[in-house]
């Protein structure tokens, strides 16, 4: 548990030393979102009920941004390798690695998101279930796309690649955290998309990290 | 009992695998092109026209084998990928790389029928029915799959990582398939509902089942002879190709 720790600590340490990084995943999300009624149309209707769907596509896209970052500095200078030979679990490091993401790329985004919703015109239960279905789906994107980031590791174009094979696998998540706020606006309750999120993120808590280790060390053969 | 679990394994070795397909494929070419034929034969002259849709059901005979065969293949896939994971044999990689393609364009076939199929019936190329999507979801992770392989030089990272992700996708696929069959339900009353299938006769029914077998047997050749094209091309450095291709 002590290594899972220090790697949290170790990702979080690197990251902060080069925040410009962290932070252009989360201007994106913020430029995307306000992207969409340049585009669409000032017109407050019509952004509400667009507003669920926008913000999860671009929390989908800006957790994407991030992913290539998640081993490819580790793989490159070789601490990838001294940590699949060292005595802890490299299971446990991976799922390590992949909360350290989640609290830089995702964490921001369910912060963030509340304040991008005002500019849609949603009322304050409805920014609370988006918070809480985006607190519950970022981690789910970050479990998902770790093991796209280890799959593509060191490959050329692994960067266009990682959205191809992650995004498919993004549907669900999108449908049902969207599908929240969206249930919840026409007034049949969150509950069970929340639900749903909910245990889709208890699988992938259980999987991915196994999934990730496993492609990681083919990365590293 | 002992001595047939060995014979399975030779089989794993791409050397005494080439010679097994080759002779093989010209039965599973024969096989289609019987099925093919008595399938043709029997849903263009045979089936009545249906009280309903008229003449333009009859793209039904290549469309619901070729939805079925994208979906199945992909299992078989993972199958395969699961298997070269589990007891490293190199074949099953091979099988998993080979069947991919004919994987994808089954589902590219059953999306472009559908959509032909659909203007006529439904006044619309495309709406955003639970199958549709998710088949072209299928689709997009067979892209993802092959697009993962093609990007790996080494062909045993490029397998073992190929498998991982069909895995995934195979976790993934009943996921998929159910978030989007209650989005679905969720955003639209559904205006054309599938799944009350006017009562079929019997002849249609004979006809989509032969060309599901006709679209199984040509799945089998084309896989077979793609994986020989494999199997050259990774074990070229051996002898035994050098006199095989001569």
């Amino acid at each position: 548990m002590n290594a899972f720790l220090a790697t949290v600590r170790r990702d979080l340490l690197l990251a902060l030393r080069r925040k410009s990084e962290v932070l252009t995943a989360v201007f994106f999300f913020v430029i995307v979102t306000s992207l969409f009624p340049l585009g669409i149309g000032p017109e407050p209707a019509l952004l509400k009920k667009i507003a669920p769907g926008i913000l999860w596509v671009a929390a989908l896209l800006a957790t994407l941004l991030g992913l290539p970052r998640l081993f490819a500095a580790d793989h490159s200078d070789g601490t990838l390798e001294q940590m699949a030979l060292s005595p802890s679990p490299l299971g446990l490091l991976v799922a390590g690695k992949i909360l350290a993401h989640w609290l830089l790329c995702g964490l921001p985004l369910v912060l963030l998101a509340p304040v991008l919703g005002l500019q849609f015109d949603l009322d304050a239960s409805t920014l609370g279930i988006l918070t809480l279905a985006l607190l519950l789906g970022t981690p789910l994107l970050s479990l998902i796309g770790a093991i796209g980031a280890a799959l593509t590791l060191g490959l050329r174009g692994g960067g266009v690649l990682l959205a191809l094979l992650v995004l498919p696998l993004y549907i669900p998540a999108l449908i049902f955290g969207a599908g929240a706020v969206e249930a919840h606006i026409a007034g049949l309750g969150a509950g069970g998309h929340l639900s749903l999120l909910a245990a889709m993120l208890a699988l992938a808590v259980f999987f991915a990290p196994w999934a990730t280790t496993a492609a990681v060390r083919i990365a590293l053969e | 009992m002992r001595q047939s679990i060995i014979q399975w394994f030779r089989f794993g070795s791409p050397q005494s695998f080439y010679p097994l397909a080759g002779r093989m494929i010209p039965w599973f070419w024969a096989a289609a092109a019987a099925f093919g034929i008595a399938g043709l034969w029997l849903s263009f002259f045979v089936a009545p026209t249906d009280a309903q849709q008229g003449e333009g059901y009859r793209i039904i005979f290549v469309h619901v084998p070729a939805s079925w065969m994208s979906m199945f293949i992909y299992l078989v896939m993972a199958f395969w990928a699961g298997l070269g994971l589990a007891l490293n044999t190199r074949v099953s990689g091979m099988m998993a790389q080979a069947l991919a393609p004919t994987g994808a364009l089954m589902a590219a076939l059953s999306l472009w029928t559908g959509a032909l199929w659909g203007k006529p019936m439904w006044g619309a190329w495309w709406v955003w029915d639970a199958r549709l999507t998710s088949e072209l979801i299928l689709f997009f992770l067979y892209l993802g799959f092959m697009a993962l392989q093609a990007a790996i030089d080494d062909p045993r990272r490029a397998d073992k990582a190929g498998a991982i992700l069909a895995l995934v996708g195979v976790v993934n696929i009943p996921i998929i398939y159910f978030s989007v069959k209650w989005w679905n339900t969720l955003h639209q009353g559904s205006t054309i509902n599938m799944n009350k299938a006017p009562s079929m006769a019997h002849t249609m029914l004979w006809g989509m089942l032969l060309m599901a077998l006709c679209f199984w047997m040509y799945t089998i050749a084309v896989a077979l002879v793609r994986v020989r094209a494999i199997i050259l091309e990774r074990e070229r450095h051996t002898d035994w190709v050098k006199h095989a291709v001569e």
